[in-house]
This record gives structure tokens, sequence and C-alpha cells, in this order.
């Protein structure tokens, strides 16, 4: 334990002295004063949107969720830049400067370096994410009067959506140089945006093809289906026009969801670990 | 005399390039051992493979009994790579206690600060390593392979970067090191410094120990230099052991002698001749 709290201190220190931390906490803070003046600019206007006598829609319901919404998409952009950013060059990286080997070779050993490394990262991100959607929360609960349904389960498939890249990203790592190892973290991440919108997309149109795609998508990039997991939960409640609504939206929700992804994203994470631990072992340095 | 690191049939192949071709290799417990040979002979992937950074394609290497790269060879073993930093943020004590943690060493502070006086770092205890030269900085990285009281210390190059003062430092050290028994592999291009400290000496080529013994049975005679008053001659083939004989000769036959001088191969004649002139 003395081994793993040293090495995970030192992950730590890294990134305070390369200013990751600097660097999210100013993305942060901007995102959160730019998300109060939206739901204080929304939600004061709230009142003078008057729909069609017929169509029976909550507008402060559909209000709340799409800005939650909005919300746990920046959380988990901003989380995956500061889990990116902390792990892209743990191997490959410091291999590269020569930083890692006086620490390989001590008794600790590769595994117990890695997995260190790992829980440092998750520990930070895990914090960043609840933080930062505790704080939308909050926002929108006093300048709307709204909380979603579900508060806890959304903020926890968001942080463990980040924990997924965490691992990606020091499976990476192995292998790959630090450039080239972000360049392909982010640009998956992107891959399962695009394919949860294209879910959405296929189940407005009602298109076999593109549901099928979204749903291989979900389970090859399960960090995504947590987070539309998240985003479904925050909607659950609502049936008819104000449900409908929501669905059609970039925030409607996962089409792939439950306990069977969230159990298959637990697997992928011990995967990705196991497979980044193999691949480090057989490394030469 | 128990080997510390036993190293037999050893191959490294990267592809289609054998980095090593089957070495065989032992350092004794206190023994000083220098790896000479030009780059890209294999000497730091020989290394590299004693402390566990990189794995062998075939042979055997251990470390006090144990297998290369394990748990139990790493703890018993210091190491300084050729191409090494330390996080610039780290001041030399952080560094020292951050390699104690990972070490399971519990020398503690007393430990840090005899290590950084052994370097003559003792001043700098506090210093961050950015602000440290790369002379310093190489003084705290053998500081730091002597954290937890090694057996074996691999140092590959380790005064690459140090000036004269700093390399007598080290050099001292490691005689130092020697007297308390501990045992090292002393990867270097100096070959002054290899000559002065080492017990043994083992040359690689193309990834083959080419020649190896002590310093003295790798020096071979190369005759005896006569002055007289014909001038100087040197009579090849001739030893320590002929000069009374060769000074005789030469008074006998009504020669005054001013001068004789036994000549033998440098350990920089040897390495030439063992490599062949060849530099990469």
């Amino acid at each position: 334990m003395r081994s793993v709290a040293a090495i995970a201190a030192y992950g730590f220190r890294e990134a305070l002295r390369r200013k990751v931390f600097a660097v999210v906490v100013l993305l942060t803070a901007i995102f959160l004063v730019l998300f109060w003046l939206a739901n204080h600019y929304v939600f004061r206007e709230l009142s003078g949107i008057q729909p069609p006598a017929d169509v029976n829609v909550d507008t402060r319901t559909f209000a709340g969720a799409f800005l939650i919404g909005l919300a746990m998409f920046a959380t988990l952009f901003l989380g995956v830049v500061l889990a990116v950013f902390l792990t892209l060059g743990v191997v490959s990286g410091d291999a590269e400067r020569g930083l890692l080997q006086p620490l390989v070779v001590r008794p600790v050993g590769r595994g117990t370096l890695l997995l260190s490394r790992f829980l440092g990262a998750a520990a930070v991100a895990v914090v960043y994410v609840l933080a930062v959607y505790g704080a939308a929360l909050a926002i929108t609960g006093t300048a709307g009067d709204w909380t979603p349904p579900s508060r806890v389960a959304p903020g926890l498939e968001l942080a463990g959506g980040v924990v997924i890249v965490i691992a990606l990203s020091l499976l990476g790592s192995v292998a790959l140089s630090s450039t080239a190892n972000g360049i392909a973290v982010f640009m998956l991440f992107g891959a399962g945006l695009v394919a949860g919108l294209l879910g959405t997309i296929g189940h407005a149109l009602n298109s076999h093809t593109i549901k099928h795609a979204s749903t291989i998508a979900a389970w090859a990039l399960p960090f995504e289906a947590l987070y539309q997991d998240g985003l479904r939960l925050i909607s659950r409640d609502q049936t008819g026009i104000t449900g409908f609504l929501l669905q059609l939206g970039p925030f409607g929700g996962a089409y792939v969801h439950g306990w069977q992804i969230r159990v298959w994203a637990a697997a992928y994470l011990v995967l990705a670990l196991v497979l980044a631990l193999l691949a480090f072992r057989r490394r030469d340095l | 005399m128990a080997n510390v690191l036993a190293v037999s049939g050893l191959e490294k192949r990267y592809g289609s390039v054998r980095a090593l071709k089957g070495v065989d290799l032992e350092v004794g417990e206190g023994e000083l051992v220098g790896l000479l040979g030009p780059n890209g002979a294999g000497k730091s992937t020989l290394v590299k493979i004693a402390v566990g950074l990189v794995r062998p394609s075939a042979g055997r290497a251990e470390v006090a009994g144990a297998r290369a790269g394990s748990r139990r060879a790493r703890a018993q073993l210091g190491y300084l790579a050729e191409l090494f930093r330390f996080p610039g943020w780290y001041s030399a004590d952080e560094v020292l206690a951050l390699h104690q943690r990972l070490a399971g060493s519990h020398g503690g502070r007393d430990e840090r600060r005899r290590l950084l006086e052994l370097v003559a770092l003792a001043d700098a205890a506090d210093r961050r390593v950015d602000g440290m030269s790369k002379g310093m900085q190489q003084r705290l990285g053998v500081a730091q392979a002597l954290v937890g009281s090694p057996r074996l210390l691999l140092l590959d190059e380790p005064t690459s970067a140090l000036d004269p003062v700093g390399r007598r430092t080290v050099r001292l050290l490691l005689e130092r090191l020697r007297e308390h028994g501990v045992s090292v592999l002393l990867n270097s291009h100096l070959l002054s410094e290899i000559e002065l400290v080492c017990d043994r000496v083992a040359i690689l080529l193309a990834g083959e120990v080419v020649a190896a013994g002590s310093p003295s049975e790798l020096s071979r005679p190369r005759g005896v230099e006569l002055e007289t008053d014909e001038g100087v001659r040197t009579i090849e083939g001739a030893g320590r052991d002929d000069a009374p004989r060769l000074v005789a000769d030469a008074v006998a036959a009504g020669r005054r002698v001013f001068g004789v001088r036994v000549l033998t191969s440098t350990l920089e004649d040897t390495y030439l001749e063992a490599v062949g002139g060849e530099t990469s």
C-alpha cells in the first residue's frame, strides 16, 4: 500500500506540475458559469413560452432534463480530457523521457506501478466528475426548481464511463507514443458520441440498420453506453409528448441500457486493465 | 566467491537484429566488473536484461540466484540508466524518499543524508532536480541506485556528464562500495576509469564477449625499450624478466646504458585491438 500511495501521489504531482488541473479547473469554471447563465435565462423565459393548447408539454421538465443532459455531456467531455491528460504518457511517454526506468526496476513491479497510476487517475477523475455533475444539478435545482427523478445513478455512470476511458488510455500508453495515444483515445471518444447520436436518429427514423450499428457501438464502447444510460435515467419518468420530445433530442438517452450493459462495462474495464498489464509486462523498455 | 550476477548463453533479438549472441558473464560478491565496447555492442541491452527492463530471447540471467526481472532479483539491485530523468519538480531528498518507498527501504532520513553525502550533494538536499546541473543529476542518480543497500549495482555510463572532480567522487565511491562487499557492473566508455577501479573487464563487440579478464591479464608485454649511446632500441617479444639480461648484454658489448623500460599494452591498446577500430 505504501508503494501504491507513493506512485499515485507521484502521478498526481506530475499532473499538478504539468498544469493539467489548472487547465481543467479553468475550463470547468467557464462551463459552470455558462451553464448557470443558460439555466437562468431558460427558466426566466419559461413562463413566457406557451405551447399549443392541445400539446401537453411539461416545459419545466423538458428544459431541466435538456439542460442536465447538456451538463452531463460537458462533464463527460471534461472528465475525459482530464483522464486522457493524466494517463496518456504513463508508459511510452515516461519511458521515452527516461522517467519510467528508475521506477520499474524497483521491487514494486510493473503491475503495481500501472495499477497505482490507474487508481490515482481514477480517484481524481471520479471526484471531479461527481463534483461537476453535482454542481450542475445544484444550478438547475436552484435556477429552475427542477431535479431529475434519478440523481445518483447517472452521476455514477458518468464517472464509470470516465474510468473506462482511463483504462483504455493506459492500455494505449503501453503501445503508442503520448501524442498518438491522446489522438486515439479522443477519436474513440468521438466515435462513441457519434454512435450514440446515430442511435437517436435511427430510432427517430426507425432505421433498423442505424439502430443495429449504434447497438454494436454501445457494446464496443461501453463508456458511451453508460453515459447514454445516465441520460435515460434523468428523464425516465417522462411519458407522453414531453418524453417523446426528449427522446428526439441529442440528450434523449440510451436504447441499450439496464444491468446487462453495466455488468459488461465493468467486465470491459477489467479486461482493458488486464490487457494493459499483460502488454506492459511484455514491453521492453 | 558466489556470483551475484550470472549470465549464460544470453541472447536478445530485436526483429532481425541480434543485439546479444550468447553472452556469458559473471560478477562475484564484492567484485567490480567493467563492461566495454563500441556503441551498439550490446552493453546496455545486457544491463537492461539484468535489471528486468528487457526480456531475453534466450539464455539465462540471474541476480543473487533469482531470475533477472523477478521481484526477488529487483530487490537485490540498484540501477542507474544511461538515459534517465527524475521529475524536475522533486527535490533531491524527495527523489530518494520516493525510491525508499518503492524499494521498501526503512533507512529514512539518515539513509538519505548519508547517500547525498556520499555523492557530494549534502548541500543540495532541498534543491529541485530542474535546478541541478547534469552532473549533479547524475550523482543524484548514483545515490538513487544505492537506496536500500543493494547487493548488486548496475551503472550504465555513470560518469558521462561528470567533470574530473565528479568522476573522482564516483570512482572513490565505487572503491568504497567494493570494500563493503557490494558488487558492481560498470558500463563505461572511459577506459582509464575502468582500468583504475575494475577487478575484471569484459569487452563486447557485436553482441559477443571478445575479451575478458583482469586489466593486468588483458595487458600483454610489448617488448623492452633500451636507451644506449647508440640510441633507443625496442626488443620485441622481450618481457620484464628479460630486462636485466638485456642491460647486462649491452654493457658487456661496451654500450653505455641510459635507461630501460618494459613496454606493456594498455587497456586502450587491448580494447582497440579487440574491437578492430569499430565505433558503432
